[in-house]
């Protein structure tokens, strides 16, 4: 069977073509799955498995890690410390289905433990080539490392657990091309919402997009990982990035990463996955470094970005389609067209997630906070216990603490409020998560979804704010 | 899982466009077990104000779509988080059907995971649609997936196309597991020339 034309040569194409254990159809097949990341909600796609009567067929091929229920304070109680039963039973049955299965599992007190898109890289688990998977929408996180990565439900993660392979429909493929220099203050969480603001939320449905050009060659793993990770939000099924010395170098020596002789022939074949010069893509789109500013969303959908020098928008001036989802979102956000964005108060700061919880993105974080004062309550929630720790050997713990920040353990936290981590009816937040939907931080919550910098800056003025003129400040 | 063959039932029209999986099932309910009442959970926080009462301007609440089965909706509908308990929700509070013009790919997978029938028609055509529905509340239409056709009683027809191989799966009820485990002779040999080209996998 010839495959379609568009997506000819394409790294996702390779990828694609290396995992097909058979065609289904013209647009479907049978793919084999490298590895599979379980966490707390997991438990829907055990109960089916088990009640069926089936086992785990690899289960060397799956990790489990407990992050969207384990709290954030009190940690050093371990699970003990958890008072509420029923999220206190979710974290103990992940344990026991992993118990049963045979598949590694790092729990509340294991140094291991982190969010799962976080430790996956970090422990070495992900490696380009690889077809990821895991019941979570995030999956997108891991194609940073030159990986097919995405996020499927219960029935499926079910089906990985029973056969360690999926039927799946081949996606779109859609090039993004970041050519230029980032500006001072500008981060990998400013290109992802920059984009999703140009092609919305849905601009990438049915497609996987592979990031390329010069600044995306010149951003590190964890910058790359945040792009990834916001992929779902335009829409895409996955995103990916081709692997090079950036992939090769962070992946080096870690736990799960290949040793010796294996690791020399890892890197070789890995070094062959790259679109080629005469790919074909469905779909380009075009974004320069150069023109992008901090962002932040006004809305409730992360398409709803604008750079943080804009007005709010007006829904009179909208095109008929949006007006009433603009005016839908402002009702919710309680803004008025028109208002700048700059200067709007903030009631709290939440800086984790795992899109915005890695050791670069605390220390971009911290250096907007050194020797500054937060004025409104501000949390730091690190992406992985070893992240935390990382971050403590470095001091930053310490500038957090000193600007008034509380410093937390690690977990999904406020991004999705699972663990009880919630916003108040009415309360607006700037928040480096990646999900500003109605309701997501709490019933009534208005979330900002800013970068790590832009949250540090919102947190010591109170206030949206251009996180360029306290950088400014502080380099005067 | 269940089969979808052909479905004639009351449509409630949902004049919004990216209805999120947060929207369907807010994720409080994620941890609750999936019982009598987990079809209760659906759009939970739009049905109901801060006290808990049923808010008469929400569709879903008025008694004319107290047994609609099938969802007129706008784009995007199911994008946001892969909780497969978006789809549970529907259908365990009846529903076997959502119209819209486009659907978030996740969603859309898991729909057909479960036998709810996720059917894309162009915007203006959903949009006559939700007009044809405001305008007879409480009426039935027809979802037919063997003539992949939707159809609006002594009315317009609208053609749509479910790709054939998962057509197929879902008008027979057809289990996936099931369907995998009969090719294991090809998943196995495939493994092993796979893991002997990369030994570094090897756990
Ligand atoms: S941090 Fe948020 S988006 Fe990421 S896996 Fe956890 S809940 Fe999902």
């Amino acid at each position: 069977m010839s495959p379609p034309s568009a997506g000819t040569g394409t790294l996702f194409e390779r990828i694609w073509n290396d995992h097909v254990i058979e065609q289904g159809g013209a647009d479907d097949a049978l793919l084999h799955v490298d590895l599979n990341f379980l966490h707390e909600g997991s438990f829907l796609a055990f109960a089916a498995l088990r009640k069926e009567g089936r086992s785990v067929r690899s289960p060397q091929r799956h990790f489990a890690v407990a992050d969207h229920y384990v709290p954030t304070l009190g940690r050093e109680r371990g699970i003990a410390g958890i008072t509420d039963p029923e999220v206190r039973g979710l974290i103990d049955l992940l344990e026991s289905n992993a118990a049963w299965a045979g598949i590694d599992h790092a729990g509340i007190d294991d140094a291991r433990q982190g969010i799962v898109h976080v430790i996956g890289p970090e422990l070495g688990l992900t490696h380009p080539g690889m077809v990821i998977t895991c019941g979570d929408s995030h999956t997108s996180t891991h194609g940073a490392m030159g990986a097919f990565a995405f996020g499927m439900g219960a029935s499926q993660v079910k089906q990985v657990l029973a056969t360690q392979c999926l039927w799946q429909r081949r996606p779109k493929t859609l090039r993004v091309t970041l050519d230029g220099t980032l500006g001072a203050g500008v981060g990998a969480k400013d290109v992802i919402l920059a984009l999703i603001g140009k092609i919305g939320a849905a601009g990438a449905t049915g497609h996987v997009i592979e990031y390329a050009g010069s600044a995306m060659r010149a951003m590190s793993m964890e910058g790359r990982l945040t792009v990834c990770n916001m992929s779902i939000e335009a829409g895409a099924r996955a995103g990916m990035v081709a692997p090079d010395d950036v992939t090769f170098d962070y992946l080096h020596g870690r736990p799960f990463a290949p040793k010796a002789q294996h690791w020399d022939d890892a890197v070789a074949m890995w070094r062959t996955l790259s679109s080629r010069a005469d790919a074909r893509f469905d779909r380009e789109v075009s974004l320069a470094a150069a023109d992008i500013a901090p962002m932040v969303t006004w809305g409730t959908n992360p398409g709803q970005a604008l750079p943080i020098d804009a007005r709010v928008p007006d829904p009179a001036t909208a095109n008929p389609e949006a007006r009433r989802g603009i005016e839908a979102a402002l009702a919710y956000m309680g803004l008025t067209p028109g208002q700048a964005l700059d200067g709007l108060p903030v009631d709290r700061v939440f800086i984790g997630s795992c899109t915005n919880s890695r050791i670069e993105d605390l220390r971009a974080a911290a250096a907007v906070l050194r020797g500054r004062k937060a004025r409104i309550p501000a949390f730091v929630s690190p992406g992985s216990t070893a992240i935390k720790r990382e971050a403590e050997s470095e001091g930053l713990d310490r500038v957090f603490t000193e600007a008034g920040v509380e410093w937390r353990a690690s977990g999904c936290s406020m991004c999705v409020g699972t663990n009880g981590d919630l916003l108040r009816a009415g309360e607006r937040s700037a928040s480096t998560s990646n999900r500003n939907f109605e309701g997501r931080q709490g019933r009534g919550a208005r979330t900002h979804l800013v970068s790590p910098a832009m949250a540090a800056a919102a947190a010591v003025t109170g206030t949206l704010t251009d996180v360029r003129r306290l950088l400014a400040g502080a380099r005067a | 899982m269940q089969a979808f063959t052909t479905l004639t039932a009351v449509a409630v029209p949902l004049d919004m466009a990216n209805i999120n999986t947060d929207m369907l099932v807010p994720a409080r309910f994620l941890r609750k077990p999936r019982d009598e009442r987990y079809g209760s959970y659906l759009f939970h926080d739009l049905r109901h104000d801060e006290q808990g009462r049923l808010r008469d301007s929400f569709p879903l609440n008025e008694a004319c779509y107290a047994q609609a089965q099938i969802i007129v909706a706008g784009a995007n509908f199911g994008c946001g988080s892969s909780r497969e308990s978006a789809v549970y929700v529907l259908m365990d509070s009846g529903f076997r059907c959502v119209i819209a013009p486009s659907f978030g790919d996740i969603f859309f997978g898991n729909a057909l995971q479960n036998g709810l029938l996720p059917v894309v028609l162009p915007e203006a055509q959903c949009a006559a649609l939700r007009a044809w529905l405001e305008a007879n509340p409480g009426a039935q239409i027809t979802a037919d997936l063997e003539s992949q056709q939707v159809s609006v009683p002594g009315g317009e027809r609208y053609a749509f196309s479910l790709d054939p191989v998962r057509r197929e799966r879902l008008l027979r009820g057809m289990d996936e597991i099931g369907l995998t485990l009969s090719r294991l002779p090809a998943i196995e040999a495939f493994e092993a020339r796979y893991h002997a080209q990369r030994p570094w996998l090897a756990r």
